[in-house]
C-alpha cells in the first residue's frame, strides 16, 4: 500500500497565453484522482501568459496552480531549479506547455512508477505505443539520425535522450540538476544520461507527440550544431 | 569509471588486437593492414542501417492529433465559462 504520493508538475512557459490554460484543462480532467500541484514559471512572457494563469488561479485554486514567474528568459535548467524549490510533491513531473506533451500519459508514467518503484520514468516517442504526429521526413531523418548517434556514442539505457516529459522522485532530481551544466534540450540529454550513470532506476512509457498546433516551435538549424557540440560534452565528461 | 574511459578501452583492446595480427602474420599483412578501414565502413553502414530502418518503423499516431482538437475544444468550452481568456491569438 503506497503512502500518499504528491506530484508537482513544473511547466515551464513562455509566450504560451493560450496553451496553458489548455494544458491546466487537460491536466485536471486526467488527475482527478491524484494529489497534485502545477508550477508554471513563466519568463516574463510579453503575450500575457501570467494574466491567464491567474484567470486558473481562480478557477481551480491557488493551491493547486503556482505561479512562479521570473523576469525574462534565463533559460530550460533554471527553470525547473526555480520549479523544484516551490514543490510540495514528493514526485516531479516536468512536461512542456505547448501541448506536444499530452496530459492523458500522465496517470501511466504514475502507474509505472508505482509498478516498478522507479526512480525516473521518461516518456519514449521512438517505440511502438508511442509515435510523433506533424512531422515530415527531414525532421524524422534528424530526429532518428541523431538518435542512432547518441546511442552509438553514449549507450544511454533510455531509447528518448531528448525527449521531456519525466517523472522524478524530487529527491533524485535534486541530485541530477545540481550536477547538470547544459543549457536547452542538451539539458535534458545530460539529466537522463547523469541519471543513467548514477544507477538510477529508470524505466520508459510509450507517449505520443504531437507537433504544437498553437504558436511557433523553438527548433532551428542551430539547434544541430548544439546538439552535436552537446553530445561531444556527454561523452567526455559523463 | 567514466564512459569515455570504457571507450578507450575498447578502442585500446581492439588496437591491441590489430597489432598482435599484424605482428604475428597468421593473416597475410595486406589485409591486415586494411582491416581499419574495414571497420570504420562497418561501423558507418550499420549507422545508415539504423538510421534507415527506424525511419521506415518510425512510429506516427495521426489518431492522436484527432483526439487533441477534440480535447482543444472542449478545453475552451470549459474555460471560456469560467472566465478563463482563450480567445484565439
Amino acid at each position: 500500500m503506497a503512502e500518499r504520493n504528491k506530484y508537482s508538475i513544473i511547466i515551464p512557459t513562455y509566450n504560451e497565453r493560450l496553451n496553458i490554460a489548455l494544458v491546466v484543462f487537460l491536466v485536471f480532467k486526467h488527475l482527478w484522482d491524484v494529489d497534485f500541484e502545477i508550477i508554471v514559471v513563466d519568463d516574463g512572457s510579453p503575450d500575457g501568459t501570467q494574466e491567464v494563469v491567474k484567470q486558473l488561479q481562480q478557477v481551480y485554486g491557488e493551491d493547486r496552480i503556482l505561479l512562479r514567474a521570473r523576469p525574462k528568459k534565463l533559460g530550460l535548467g533554471t527553470a525547473y531549479s526555480h520549479g523544484l524549490k516551490h514543490a510540495s510533491g514528493n514526485f516531479v513531473v516536468i512536461m512542456d506547455a505547448d501541448l506536444s506533451h499530452h496530459p492523458t500519459y500522465l496517470p501511466s508514467f504514475i502507474k509505472k512508477q508505482l509498478e516498478t518503484g522507479a526512480n525516473i520514468v521518461t516518456g519514449t516517442r521512438y517505440v511502438k505505443g508511442g509515435g510523433v504526429h506533424g512531422w515530415n521526413l527531414m525532421r524524422k531523418l534528424t530526429s532518428r539520425g541523431a538518435n542512432v548517434l547518441a546511442q552509438t556514442l553514449l549507450w544511454p539505457g533510455v531509447s528518448d535522450l531528448t525527449g521531456s516529459f519525466r517523472l522524478y522522485r524530487k529527491s533524485v532530481l535534486e541530485d541530477i540538476i545540481s550536477s547538470c551544466v547544459s543549457k536547452g534540450y542538451v539539458f535534458q540529454m545530460e539529466m537522463i544520461v547523469r541519471a543513467s550513470r548514477k544507477g538510477y532506476h529508470i524505466e520508459e512509457v510509450p507517449i505520443s507527440f504531437v507537433d504544437r498546433i498553437y504558436g511557433s516551435s523553438k527548433l532551428g538549424g542551430s539547434e544541430i550544431v548544439e546538439y552535436l557540440k552537446g553530445l561531444a560534452y556527454l561523452l567526455v565528461t559523463t | 569509471m567514466k564512459h569515455i574511459v570504457k571507450i578507450m578501452t575498447l578502442l585500446v583492446g581492439i588496437s591491441a588486437l590489430w597489432f598482435g595480427l599484424l605482428k604475428t602474420s597468421m593473416v597475410p599483412s595486406s589485409h591486415t593492414l586494411l582491416l581499419p578501414i574495414y571497420f570504420i565502413m562497418c561501423l558507418g553502414c550499420y549507422g545508415l542501417l539504423m538510421v534507415g530502418v527506424g525511419l521506415m518503423r518510425f512510429p506516427t499516431c495521426p489518431q492522436e492529433a484527432l483526439l487533441l482538437q477534440q480535447d482543444v475544444i472542449e478545453a475552451k468550452g470549459y474555460l471560456k465559462q469560467r472566465g478563463v481568456d482563450v480567445g484565439s491569438e
